[in-house]
């Protein structure tokens, strides 16, 4: 009775381990893919089904929420681990994951196959490219986002407002494309009597909030964060102090309680009929035009950025690209390959804008189906010609830390002048730039 | 007795193994996996963040822990940025400490003689310390909001375009957050002095009415000296955790508008994780607060041993 029992069990054990052999023979059968916790990434998981579908590999989309999103890759990349095959990174991680090594250089796959012809110069650069103009790639530009404007179509539409804006501003009422004229608007349709305010702004201490919301003014004042291997001047450039009074001025004219917003707040304001128009990721504009969500869904118009006082026009770069991590298997390594190739076609690419995924794709950017696809499409697409990005070297998130707190404190807070406020983070900058070698003392 | 019923008396092989076990051994046996867990998950990091704060480490850096002696204590020292985050803190601490012991006492006095529907109200005052702190990080917040909220209405600011933005402004945002910790922990107070007012024997004030002395009399010669070890370790405890405040702020102001809120615990996890990832430099200042809770403890303890002693 007991020899049964053990032939029996060493007879499991042997049939447990050939069918292990024969899946190992067959080779990856299942690929993971880290992102953030949204929309997006579901549609990556539909797409991922349909290569499913077509190859029998399963791609696995793996969710983390935003707050918790780069601490858990961090932490993978230190254990040089290999629970993700690949990530949908920021694209501000880029520099120091090349650095330290934990993204597979690309750029001979991407080059080789022409998929880096395939997508727009901008979204190539600062989703894949690392150094900037070193022509070396590391991610395939999958998430393509970019800071848009979304305004209140019933307001600007109305006759009487119409009338009453250009009598009061000399202009008609319409979405604006300078600066100025936003801030005209917003200042015209803040009446706290109704309860409705002229815009709604970045203003989120904890991560990158406000620099992602004050950057789109900063770079269209012709301000930067770095020119010539100089911080100092040009941070705290008069250009940038400006930029810094312009967005306080815009500040004044938010809803109250908006004092430490970002994307969730700005889309809650709207929704809530409180802002006339907000600054958004695209990425979160199609809440905005389902009517169970948004009661203002059929009079929800969006534009891009507009232009700063001397004709410059940016955006923040928001969005991902797709890296395969260096410390997976060889075979692993290929197999994700093979994933990205496919995924770069332009057919599937149609696919991914269809269900949602904002391409970054050149022929499906321009076609005119996708253009037309959604009420904000156009505006992305244009967006995606100008937008530029903080600093991505591995000290990224040291610079951040003194951005916020300088430009919240002034913003928000009220704290010192804008003056002040630049020069702050500019002395900082430059600290951790020289500590970390980046520029010279 | 039928077979398959325990048996009342242990069996001739039962007390043989009992006494391979000796009463020692098995002590021992319940103390160490205790022990053990305790060094494991407790004294082994401990130590560990005290050798990292002699290093650059970063946990994300992918590079061994260099030694670098007391550079980031001697960074810290010389930083008038963080100086200001442990006064702000000492002011936190200080207000909102004072405030819940002033509140829950007077709680607890009200509620200690016991009235129809007293225990029904004792339960509801303690309802706010047994939420989680973010999650009344984040309802306050949307009651402080100036348009929709319910804070201003209630202190008769109806007015949304005048009321004020208790969050958004550097002048109200710590007193902000010192009313929702006050809110939140003045309960805890209370019924740390409730327990300690029921305990005093009605022997004591009935000699004192004999004596004619005035309630006030009663209160300060009677009640106050016979609560305050309790009321002490109330203050003890508050005073510890209020150094350490980080989930409600983190829920309210992430730190700000600038550094209105950044108490010292949101620098900690600010220079730990939020991309800068300073892990050495972050446990050189974890070690800072920790010597200053433990001086502060160290003061109230000698205190309340005073206060035991007579």
């Amino acid at each position: 009775m007991k020899q049964t029992r053990v032939f029996t069990l060493l007879a499991i054990l042997c049939l447990l381990v050939s069918v292990n052999l024969v899946g190992a023979q067959d080779g990856i059968t299942e690929l993971t893919i880290l992102w953030a916790e949204w929309d997006p990434a579901n549609y990556l998981q539909q797409i991922g089904n349909e290569y499913e579908a077509e190859t029998g590999i399963k791609v696995n989309v793996i969710q983390e929420p935003w707050g918790s999103f780069y601490d858990r890759m961090a932490v993978e990349w230190a254990a040089q681990g290999d629970a993700y095959d690949m990530v949908v990174g920021d694209s501000q991680w880029i520099g120091q994951a090349v650095e330290q090594g934990h993204y597979l250089d690309l750029t001979d796959f991407m080059v080789s196959n022409g998929i880096d012809k395939t997508v727009t110069p901008a979204t190539l650069q600062y989703y894949g490219e690392y150094p900037a103009g070193s022509g070396k790639y590391y991610a395939y530009p999958t998430e393509g986002d970019a800071v848009g404007w979304a305004y209140r179509k019933d307001l600007f539409e109305d006759p009487q407002n119409m009338a009453d804006f250009e009598a009061k501003y000399g202009y008609p009422l319409a979405p604006p494309e300078t600066w100025a004229q936003l801030r005209d608007i917003a200042e015209f349709l803040t009446r706290p009597d109704e309860g409705i305010y002229g815009v709604g702004v970045y203003t989120q201490k904890d991560y990158d909030g406000m620099v992602m919301g004050f950057q789109n003014v900063f770079f269209s004042w012709g301000a930067d964060w770095f020119r010539d291997g100089q911080v100092l001047g040009v941070v705290n450039s008069p250009e940038a102090v400006e930029a810094l009074e312009f967005y306080k001025g815009l500040y004044q004219f938010a809803p109250p309680g908006t004092g430490n917003a970002f994307f969730a707040e700005m889309n809650d304001v709207f929704i809530s009929g409180q802002a006339a128009m907000i600054m958004n990721y695209f990425a979160f504009f199609p809440a905005l035009i389902n009517p169970g969500v948004n009661p203002y869904a059929e009079v929800t118009g969006f534009f891009p950025g507009p232009k700063g006082p001397n004709g410059d026009q940016f955006v923040s770069l928001g969005g991902q690209g797709l890296s395969v991590i260096s410390y997976i298997s060889p075979e692993r390594q290929e197999a994700s390959k093979e994933f990205i190739k496919w995924f770069a076609q332009e057919e599937v690419q149609k696919r991914w804008a269809a269900v949602g995924g904002y391409t970054c794709n050149i022929n499906v950017l321009e076609s005119e189906e996708f253009l037309t696809n959604t009420p904000y499409n156009a505006a992305f697409a244009d967006s995606m010609t100008f937008v530029k990005d903080f600093w991505n070297i591995p000290q990224f998130g040291e610079l951040l830390e003194p951005a916020q707190t300088y430009l919240t404190g002034y913003v928000v807070g009220g704290e010192g002048t804008a003056q002040e406020a630049m020069d702050n983070i500019a002395e900082a900058h430059q600290e951790i730039l020289v500590d970390a070698g980046v520029i010279d003392g | 007795m039928l077979k398959n019923q325990a048996a009342p008396y242990p069996t001739s092989s039962q007390p043989q193994r009992r006494r391979q076990i000796s009463d020692r051994t098995l002590s021992q046996l319940f103390i160490w996996p205790t022990l053990i867990l305790l060094i494991a998950i407790n004294i082994v990091p401990l130590f560990y963040s005290l050798f990292l704060s002699f290093t650059n480490f970063s946990a994300i850096a992918n590079k061994p822990a260099e030694f670098v002696g007391f550079a980031n204590f001697t960074r810290i020292f010389n930083d008038e940025d963080i100086w200001g985050y442990f006064a702000l803190t000492g002011r936190y601490a200080l207000i909102s400490v004072g405030l819940q012991t002033v509140i829950g006492f007077g709680l607890a006095l009200l509620l200690r003689k016991k009235f129809r529907g007293s225990g029904i109200l004792t339960t509801l005052i303690l309802i706010p310390m047994m939420l989680s702190p973010v999650v009344v990080g984040l309802f306050w917040k949307l009651m402080f909001n100036p348009s929709y909220g319910i804070f201003n209405y209630l202190i008769g600011l109806t007015n949304p375009a005048t009321a004020p933005d208790w969050l958004a402004n550097s002048q109200t945002a710590l007193w902000a957050v010192i009313i929702v910790d006050v809110w939140m922990w003045s309960p805890f107070v209370m019924l740390l002095c409730l327990s300690g007012l029921s305990a005093i024997p009605d022997y004591l004030y009935e000699a004192a009415a004999i004596d004619r002395a005035s309630p006030w009399f009663q209160f300060w010669r009677i009640t106050l000296p016979q609560v305050a070890p309790l009321l002490l370790i109330a203050v003890l405890f508050r005073t510890i955790e209020a150094f350490k405040a980080f989930d409600l702020v983190m829920g309210l102001t992430g730190g700000g508008p600038g550094d209105a809120t950044q108490m010292i615990s949101v620098e900690i996890y600010s220079q730990a994780f939020l991309g800068q990832f300073r892990t050495g430099r972050a446990s050189a200042l974890a070690y800072v607060v920790l010597v200053i809770i433990i001086a502060v403890s160290n003061v109230y303890i000698r205190t309340l041993n005073k206060v035991r002693e007579g």
